[in-house]
């Protein structure tokens, strides 16, 4: 195992994540795209902890932040998609153009 | 053995990413999407970061049951029976994915990385745990109150209801 | 602590196995409509699996066979996933450093699991269970997170070998009793039984248990008892001192015991009623959850004091 395999796989899991959320209409769509770049970040940011400074736990405290913002992500994104329809009947990211309530 | 173990794994967490954006069926995409978050979970094990791959593992599985009822109560077609196209400027995305993946990957490969420093820690965990509580405890106390304010602003935008509107209230609709 | 080869879960399956049988058995002897005598009633399990095993599957149109089968599976795999990190005596299959978590994990696989079963099976009595099972799941996923905390954190370890050697002078049920019941409840919960047969009631058809048949229906069964024999394995290993004990060996203590909490769950199990998830989020927010962290903080408070 070396860093550029596992780098080669974060870039594969974020790439993807992004097509999804470039081209999905869905919010919720969206957001699993947005869930598969964060995937790819906690590979990189894991590997780059082991194969760089392992003594220094920053590598490992970034992964947790990560989750968390994945967390926070979710939440505030289900929120979100919930007012959207409640206000404007809207499911799909054309129909919310403008955000205003 | 462990790099059989990470050309597997990684085999799964990109095939199951994909088949995220492909398959008909949301209750199918939701897990696929699990099932990627478990692969990686599984190559966080391989370095040694255990309590973060279950940890990965608990948080996304949890997310994901939960992104379900989301997905079948905003989804027309959630059962993917009547598939039909959900996308917009489908090649735009795919350039530009393809663009960011062939520069991250190029990145990956021909950067010269920096020789491994030191050597890993005998419990990572403990490590982890010391610095959240120690060297770290501000991005800790950080997170803690970025995740409160995140329940109460969830709570407040999606809910109509206030404080007193409860189900066995008398006023309830 | 030996760790044991990989196939180690070979024997675990077995044994956990028994001890699902050995529960349905109980659970027979003490369900009265089960048969009017008592050898009929211990039967009832080796019939009803004959029974299941001869029947034929019904289908239902246009139902997702393969995320129904991955959820009727889940709860028999996840039983037997959280088996493999529990010391037997001295013996467990993968001493993970990160045993406590590990089980928590495993719990929240059941959340994708049950869901999975209700959905797939392409009806509405199934998807109402599993939508029951997830607001279920919310009410004692935390309050079960926080009872786990309180032995990891009196054993300062995440591995479950050291929280059992922890326990040699004193149980942990003794000094944290709130966790170990808050716990016992999850694993009522998280098999679906007791006061939580709120996914697979009867007000539902069963709800996740209202579609499969044959197989399919043996397998989600003997999951659901599986899940308490495996949890009740956790309880002993985490709060009752594990293998330890006079005269007998380690393995046998921990046999004795986990088949005593798992008695005690079958038979209360039967004896609560049924609680709506609504009314289940109130009992577990407002009183479990508050308790649970006051008995975190008691026991942290302690194990500070003590070193």
């Amino acid at each position: 195992m070396t860093l550029p395999m596992f780098l080669l796989l974060a870039s594969a899991l974020f790439s993807v994540g992004l097509y999804g959320a470039l081209s999905q209409q869905a919010v919720v769509m969206v957001m699993m795209g947005l869930e598969l770049m964060i995937n790819g970040v906690i590979v990189a940011a894991a590997a780059l902890w082991w194969f760089l400074a392992p003594q220094q736990p920053d590598g490992q405290v970034l992964v947790l932040v990560v989750i968390a913002a994945m967390t926070v992500e979710m939440a505030l994104g289900f929120a979100v998609v919930t007012l959207l329809f409640r206000s404007s009947d809207a499911d799909m990211t054309d129909m919310a153009g403008k955000l205003r309530g | 053995m462990a790099v059989v173990a990470f050309v597997v794994l990684a085999f799964v967490a990109v095939a199951s990413g994909v088949a995220v954006f492909t398959v008909d069926s949301m209750a199918r995409a939701t897990f696929a999407l699990a099932l990627s978050f478990v692969a990686v979970g599984g190559e966080l094990f391989l370095l040694d970061l255990g309590y973060l791959g279950v940890a990965t593992v608990l948080m996304m599985v949890m997310e994901m049951a939960l992104m379900a009822v989301f997905m079948v109560m905003f989804m027309m077609n959630p059962g993917g029976l009547m598939p039909m196209s959900m996308l917009h400027n489908r090649r735009g995305a795919v350039v530009v994915s393809v663009g960011v993946f062939v520069l991250l990957a190029a990145g990956s490969v021909l950067v010269p990385w920096p020789a491994r420093r030191n050597e890993p820690p005998a419990e990572p965990t403990r490590a982890l745990g010391e610095a959240v509580m120690g060297s770290k405890m501000l991005v800790m106390m950080a997170v803690s109150a970025v995740l409160f304010a995140t329940m109460v602003a969830a709570l407040v935008l999606a809910t109509a209801r206030g404080r007193y509107d409860r189900a066995d209230s008398p006023e309830w609709p | 602590m030996t760790t044991g080869a990989w196939w180690g879960v070979l024997p675990a399956a077995g044994v956990l196995l028994g001890a699902a049988l050995a529960a349905a058995v109980l659970a027979g002897l003490l369900d009265p409509a089960g048969g009017s005598t008592l050898a009929r009633r211990a039967g009832r399990p080796v019939w009803e699996t004959a029974r299941l095993l001869r029947q034929r599957r019904r289908g239902v149109v246009a139902a997702d066979a393969l995320l129904w089968r991955l959820g009727l599976a889940g709860p028999l795999v996840v039983a037997l996933l959280m088996v493999v990190v529990v010391p037997l005596g001295d013996r467990v299959v993968a001493d993970l450093p990160v045993g406590v978590v590990w089980f928590n994990a495993m719990d929240v696989l059941l959340w994708a699991a049950v869901w999975l079963a209700g959905w797939g099976s392409n009806s509405a009595y199934g998807l109402v269970g599993g939508y029951r099972f997830l607001a279920q799941a919310l009410g004692y996923e935390l309050p079960l997170m926080f009872a786990l905390t309180a032995p990891a954190v009196a054993a300062s370890s995440l591995r479950i070998a050291d929280v059992v050697a922890a326990q040699r002078e004193l149980w942990f049920v003794v000094w944290m009793p709130v966790a170990f019941l808050v716990f016992l409840g999850a694993v009522l919960a998280f098999s679906m039984s007791g006061p939580f047969a709120y996914p697979d009631g009867r007000d539902v058809a069963g709800g996740v248990l209202a579609e499969p048949s044959g197989v399919d229906r043996l397998v989600l069964l003997a999951g659901r008892y599986a899940l308490l024999a495996a949890g009740a394995a956790t309880a002993v290993a985490l709060f009752l001192g594990g293998g330890s004990g006079p005269l007998l060996p380690g393995w046998l203590w921990t046999l004795v015991k986990t088949l005593a909490v798992l008695a005690a769950l079958v038979t209360l199990r039967g004896r609560m009623p049924v609680l709506r998830a609504d009314r289940l989020m109130g009992v577990a927010w407002l009183v479990a959850l508050p308790a649970t962290l006051l008995q975190v903080l008691a026991v942290a408070v302690l194990a500070v004091g003590r070193g």
